[in-house]
């Protein structure tokens, strides 16, 4: 610690300087903030300002640097001193951008602004380089799981780029469910005809690529390690075992179709009433000629059932199926009435859909089918009888009237059911019945286990966690191919219902992420979303009383434990979090640069005016991934709220340690409140916020009401009311 | 089996099947674009007579894919339209519905399914002879010529009752009364029916229309 | 300024004493501010109107409307075929770029011209005088004739149907087109913009075969201008003109309204601000006169 020189650069440009006493603030600095070096500058991100403060790393041997000027995630590039510790007082969009005009509300401002000052030198005192992780991964090479579609472009792609990698296909070919298809939906201009898969082309070079390993009549047997060291075990069917070393993994499982015959009040299981796939299969046996039924006899009328046993009551059938849309179906089934259509323009094709959704460019294509005759009508179907000729009975929605049609063949278009392994609520379930000694539980597992796709050793479960109706996904539209594990990405239908396009696009942004994962991992950096990071957890085991709630804690099952329950970390599966620091009851973990010191010590630098001065404080914990940047737009666009709070970034609301509320209370705060995700929110990494204590004594603040900012967050806000003081004003 | 049945499978065997469908893209003006129709209903909202109508655009095109033919070409909603083309800006696939609906009133028309009276088939009927007579609509008589539509005694009755509108424009010099004798009309009348009957011979060839 | 030329095709209505004849004399004594030639297109016909189709047919429609089209090009050979009538307009846009659209159809109307001796090669440009009056003047044109100003009255623009849909001016919307109003204000009066009915259909020829539901539509479009607070209607077309005008009178012995309302022609508005007199301006055809247009005229 002797070598550690703290400096302060206070910033009086943006106007800093005319809002801001800066003479008082680099006193502060210096007196209660105890920076041996102090000085301010009119623009200090300008060239002039970051050489002055390089020269004083370099010349004056200053390990530890507070920059008291804009936000934190303002001027990255210029505040980049990798080789000092370094905090940022938000002066600017934290204090003058918010404050209310005028000098009736100076005081209060210089006030937001000393104890601002007072936090940036607080924390950086307890603040340490990192030092990054010694115990670095290096393997750069891809594994994916599946040589469908998905699979292949993935692999593909990754090898292009010059990755090494391993495609693992459970079946005697590549190929998957785009092998079962006479022709997929179009994805090129005009976007008028069905096309050729082009699975052939894509299989031969994978299968001829020097870069890419294929194991055919494959799955995994275990999955180990962590990104860059990942261990599998390759199991063929014969039980011949082959093991690879990968940095990281591609999971595109696919989907299988919906069970038909669960379909009986769509006719499904009787004859002549097939599935999307069976017609493909009957369209494949024809090869270009008259499409015929199983019975042989030609067809020359066929109906398209939509949405059979999809979107719950939305769609057709019971209602008691699949409650999602999956996406494809509307396409596949214009394309296969053109099938028909191309053979035969004297072929009756009529669809019957609720609402016809052609995504993407998929309107062309409807447009080509309604130009070749396909009917198509808006229906919701009330029966279908198989046989020789079956009858749909349906209403039609638009002529408002009950009504059947005849068809040789009325085609079923169910849903996609991903194939994402075990569902980890239900195993950690019967793991803890297990646990409890219960014979059954333990039975149960085993056969539980069997369908599993990555057979990972991981302590939280064997698969990849599923966020919604059973796809393996951590948020689909804000962190695509994101995965609740670190260096696991999902590509295609595993993830999310899709068509053949979408999923060559997820499987070559998956690769690029595998990629990302391998690179970071070889560096000790962290991946997404806090990339480049290179604190890691750090525990004093000899403080730990192996109570686990961090191993149980840990979003992305970094954690696993040894035979004497301790928690064995593996800092690349880690997305620096901090959860398992926010669980810890006894405190023992902790990061270089993020601690329960960091933050407590700024609570406690906070200076408390008099009970009886009518100035409460109020102590905001700002999730860095969502509230405090919309804390910082309330800035940018000048929002008003009030001075009265003073804001810590946490980096997620799961690090909060309970102590930092005990130690705001005592310190004289009025109030605490939680800004971020809910618990159950899924929008950032599928964390949600865990559950506290005083849970019960939380109630929601009012959005409307001025005074606490960042409106945008303010349905996802949490207030919590402490034993003692008052909610903010 | 009886007759009845028959009839009834002969319709069922029709539904949802192109048969309509292509009678109308043959001898329908724009008849080619009722099937790119993607149901969205935004004609039937922008419609000026909307409520009066028995089936909206919308259902008409419908019902012609439906195989509904006999209710298609008997029904007096393609006659309500105003020619406002409302439908037409508004309509995301721009089909030219105003033109359909024109092209199903005059097929329904000529071939004798339109309804018998239906007010504006009559008058546009009354139009077009009116000015196929003269090259130019002579509004006096086109005007007495609806009000006596009906019959004598309706008429004089309606033309009363629109005296005062008949007198005012007469005062302000907008209807000239002499034209019940005459009036405006085209110098080569010859050669303007000359090329009304060889345009309608064209079309009632290319139709199949009897004349 | 050159002085400007058009082909004019003046349509039934406009004839001399026909329902739109004020527009006529507005329109001559306009354009004789502006420096405008307009030659009648000699012998010119019927356009058909919307109406015709139900007896008409498509192919007729068209042939008769490129009877004009021939007429034009022989003896007006050049010069762009400029509307007053929004019908007029239509139908003949409607047949021009049907028949620039297909080859078939060119061929068919040509053999029924042939019947008369005539030929259409294509080309026809066809305009309405709005589109004039915007495209080859601009509201800055415009105003140079300008003596008087119109300030103090408050119009509502009823731009209709037929010059507004499908083709309308360019640049415009069909839901809320602007030219009107920018016209009015030109000349120194106050548009409404606030105006809600301006693209509503009048009813059309529907007002003599359903005239409860015309009716209905006409109530809306004058009931809605005095909700603006207008004190006249503009329009740019003569069946919108007649069918506002002439039906006033029997929606209030019917429903027992007070409307007296008066609709005018941009063209007559124009013809006052350029100093014309009020029988310049045809306002003598007004069956609901315009009082304060008169006496700005007279000042």
């Amino acid at each position: 610690m002797a070598d550690n020189k703290f400096a302060a650069y206070i910033c009086s440009g943006c106007g800093l300087g005319d809002k801001l006493d800066i003479k008082t603030l680099e006193k502060i600095a210096q007196k209660e903030g105890k920076m041996q070096v102090v000085k301010s500058h009119p623009f200090l991100c300008n060239a002039e300002g970051v050489q002055m403060i390089n020269d004083d790393i370099a010349n004056e041997a200053v390990t530890h640097v507070c920059i008291a000027a804009c936000s934190r995630r303002a001027k990255t590039e210029a505040f980049h001193f990798p080789t000092v510790a370094m905090s940022r007082a938000n002066l600017r969009e934290g204090v003058i951008w918010i404050v209310a005009e005028g000098e009736a509300h100076d005081e209060v401002r210089q006030e937001m602004a000393n104890d601002y000052v007072r936090m940036g030198c607080a924390e950086l005192k307890k603040m340490k380089l990192p030092a990054g992780n010694p115990d670095t991964a290096h393997s750069k090479r891809i594994l994916v799981v599946g040589g469908g579609m998905s699979g292949l472009t993935a692999a593909f792609e990754a090898a292009e780029a010059g990755y090494e990698t391993v495609l693992v296909e459970k079946q005697s070919q590549l190929g998957g469910w785009a092998a079962k298809l006479w022709r997929r939906a179009p994805f090129k201009a005009p976007h008028a005809e069905p096309q050729d898969t082009g699975l052939t082309v894509l299989a031969a070079k994978v299968s001829s690529h020097p870069l890419i390993k294929v194991h055919l009549n494959s799955s995994l047997a275990e999955t180990a390690g962590a990104p860059g060291r990942f261990i599998v075990k390759i199991a063929q069917e014969s039980g011949a075992i082959t093991e690879e070393t990968v940095g990281a993994i591609v999971q595109a499982t696919g989907f299988t179709g919906y069970d038909i015959t669960k379909l009986p009040e769509l006719g499904g299981g009787q004859a002549n009433v097939v599935d999307q796939a069976g017609l493909e299969a009957l369209a494949i046996a024809a090869n270009g000629g008259a499409i015929k039924r199983a019975d042989g006899k030609e067809v020359k009328s066929a109906v398209f059932v939509q949405c059979a046993g999809q979107r719950g009551s939305g769609g057709n059938g019971s209602g008691r199926h699949l409650d999602y849309c999956s996406g494809h179906c509307c396409a596949t089934s214009i394309k296969q009435a053109m099938y028909f259509k191309d053979q035969n323009p004297d072929i009756d094709t009529v669809v019957m859909y609720s609402d016809l959704r052609v995504p993407g460019m998929g309107e062309d294509f409807y447009r080509s089918a309604q130009e070749k005759g396909v009917i198509f009508t808006k229906a919701k179907v009330t029966a279908v009888s198989g046989g020789d000729a079956c009858k749909v009975e349906f209403k039609d929605l638009i002529l408002d009237e009950d009504t059947s049609v005849d068809a040789d063949l009325v085609v079923l278009a169910t849903g996609q059911v991903p194939s994402a392994g075990v569902e980890l609520d239900a195993w950690t379930q019967l793991t803890a019945e297990a646990d409890g000694g219960s014979d059954e539980a333990k039975q149960k597992i085993v056969v539980m286990n069997k369908t599993s796709v990555l057979n990972l050793t991981y302590r939280q479960g064997p698969d990849l966690p599923q966020l919604k109706q059973g796809f393996a996904d951590s948020h689909f539209i804000c962190f695509p191919y994101e995965t609740r594990r670190t260096g696991i990405y999902a590509a295609g239908p595993v993830r999310r219902p899709m068509d053949m396009l979408q999923a060559t696009e997820d499987a070559t942004g998956a690769a690029l992420k595998a990629i990302q994962a391998v690179e970071n991992a070889s560096l000790g950096r962290a991946a997404h979303p806090r990339s480049g990071d290179l604190s890691y957890p750090l525990v004093r085991l000899e403080g730990c009383t192996q109570c686990k709630r961090c191993t149980v804690e840990c979003p992305f099952g970094a954690i696993d434990e040894d035979e004497r329950r301790f928690p064995v970390f593996n800092e690349q599966r880690c997305r620096r979090c901090g959860t398992c620091m926010g669980a810890c009851p006894v405190r023992v973990i902790s990061f270089e640069n993020y601690s329960v010191d960091t933050v407590g010590s700024q609570i406690k630098a906070v200076d408390m005016p008099d009970e009886f001065s009518e100035r409460p404080r109020i102590l905001i914990l700002a999730c860095e991934n969502d509230a405090y940047p919309a804390l910082d737009m309330a800035g940018l666009s000048r929002t008003v709220y009030s001075a009265f709070v003073r804001i810590i970034p946490v980096r997620c609301l799961g690090s909060v340690n309970t102590i930092w509320i005990t130690d705001a209370l005592n310190s004289g705060f009025d109030g605490v409140m939680m800004m971020g995700c809910k618990k159950g929110d899924d929008y950032c990494q599928g964390l949600g916020t865990r559950p506290l204590p005083h849970e019960q004594d939380r109630r929601h603040a009012d959005p409307a009401r001025p005074g606490t900012g960042a409106r945008r967050h303010a349905g996802s806000r949490h207030h919590r009311q402490p034993a003692r003081g008052h909610a903010d004003q | 089996m009886s007759n009845a049945n028959v009839q009834a499978n002969l319709s069922n065997l029709a539904r949802y099947q192109n048969n309509f469908l292509k009678e109308v893209e043959a001898n329908v003006e724009e008849g080619h674009m009722v099937k790119m129709c993607m149901q969205c209903g935004v004609c039937a909202g922008s419609c000026p007579f909307g409520p009066d109508w028995e089936h909206s655009p919308q259902k008409i095109f419908m019902m012609i894919r439906a195989g509904k033919r006999d209710e298609v070409l008997g029904s007096d909603s393609m006659f309500m339209c105003t020619s406002c083309y409302n439908c037409i800006v508004r309509c995301p696939r721009q089909l030219p519905i105003t033109h359909i609906m024109h092209g199903l009133a005059n097929y329904a028309h000529r071939i004798g399914m339109a309804p018998k009276g239906q007010p504006t088939r009559q008058f546009a009927t009354l139009f077009w002879n009116n000015l196929v007579k003269k090259g130019r609509v002579n509004e006096l008589t086109l005007t007495l010529g609806h009000y006596f539509t009906n019959g004598l005694v309706s008429g004089i009755k309606t033309a009363l009752g629109m005296q005062s509108i008949g007198l005012g424009l007469f005062m302000a010099k907008r209807l000239n009364p002499m034209e019940i004798f005459g009036g405006h009309g085209v110098k080569d009348l010859k050669g303007f029916h000359a090329i009304v009957a060889k345009a309608k011979e064209i079309e009632d060839r290319k139709k199949g229309f009897t004349a | 300024m050159a002085k400007k030329e058009y082909a004019f095709y003046p349509g039934c209505s406009s004839q001399l004493k026909a329902s739109a004849s004020n527009y006529l004399v507005s329109t001559n004594a306009m354009c004789k501010a502006l420096d405008v030639k307009l030659t009648e297109i000699p012998d010119w016909n019927c356009c058909g109107a919307s109406v015709g189709y139900c007896e008409g047919g498509e192919l007729p429609r068209i042939a008769i409307n490129a009877r004009n089209f021939a007429q034009a090009e022989t003896h007006l050979p050049g010069q762009d075929i400029v509307a007053t009538c929004a019908a007029c307009w239509l139908g003949a846009r409607e047949s021009k770029e049907r028949l620039d659209g297909s080859a078939q159809l060119m061929k068919e109307t040509n053999e029924a011209l042939a019947a008369a001796g005539l030929h259409y090669s294509g080309g026809a440009n066809v305009r309405h005088m709005v589109e004039v009056l915007i495209e080859d003047f601009g509201y800055d044109g415009l105003k140079q004739p300008m003596k008087k100003s119109l300030e103090g009255i408050k119009f509502a623009g009823y731009v209709g149907c037929q010059t507004n849909r499908p083709f309308g001016i360019v640049g415009e919307s069909f839901e809320n087109p602007l030219y009107l109003d920018k016209m009015v204000e030109t000349f120194g009066g106050e548009a409404l913009t606030a105006y809600d009915q301006k693209v509503t259909c009048c009813g059309g020829a529907l007002a003599f075969s359903e005239p409860e539901k015309s009716q209905k539509q006409i109530r809306d479009i004058v009931e809605s201008a005095y909700d603006a607070g207008a004190e006249m209607i503009v329009t740019p077309c003569p069946l919108c003109q007649a069918n506002v005008e002439v039906y006033q009178s029997e929606i209030n012995k019917k429903q027992g309204t007070k409307f007296n309302m008066p609709v005018l022609y941009y063209s007559q508005l124009m013809t006052i601000a350029y100093g014309g007199s009020a029988k310049d301006a045809g306002l003598n055809g007004q069956l609901i006169r315009a009082e304060k247009l008169e006496k700005i005229a007279g000042k």
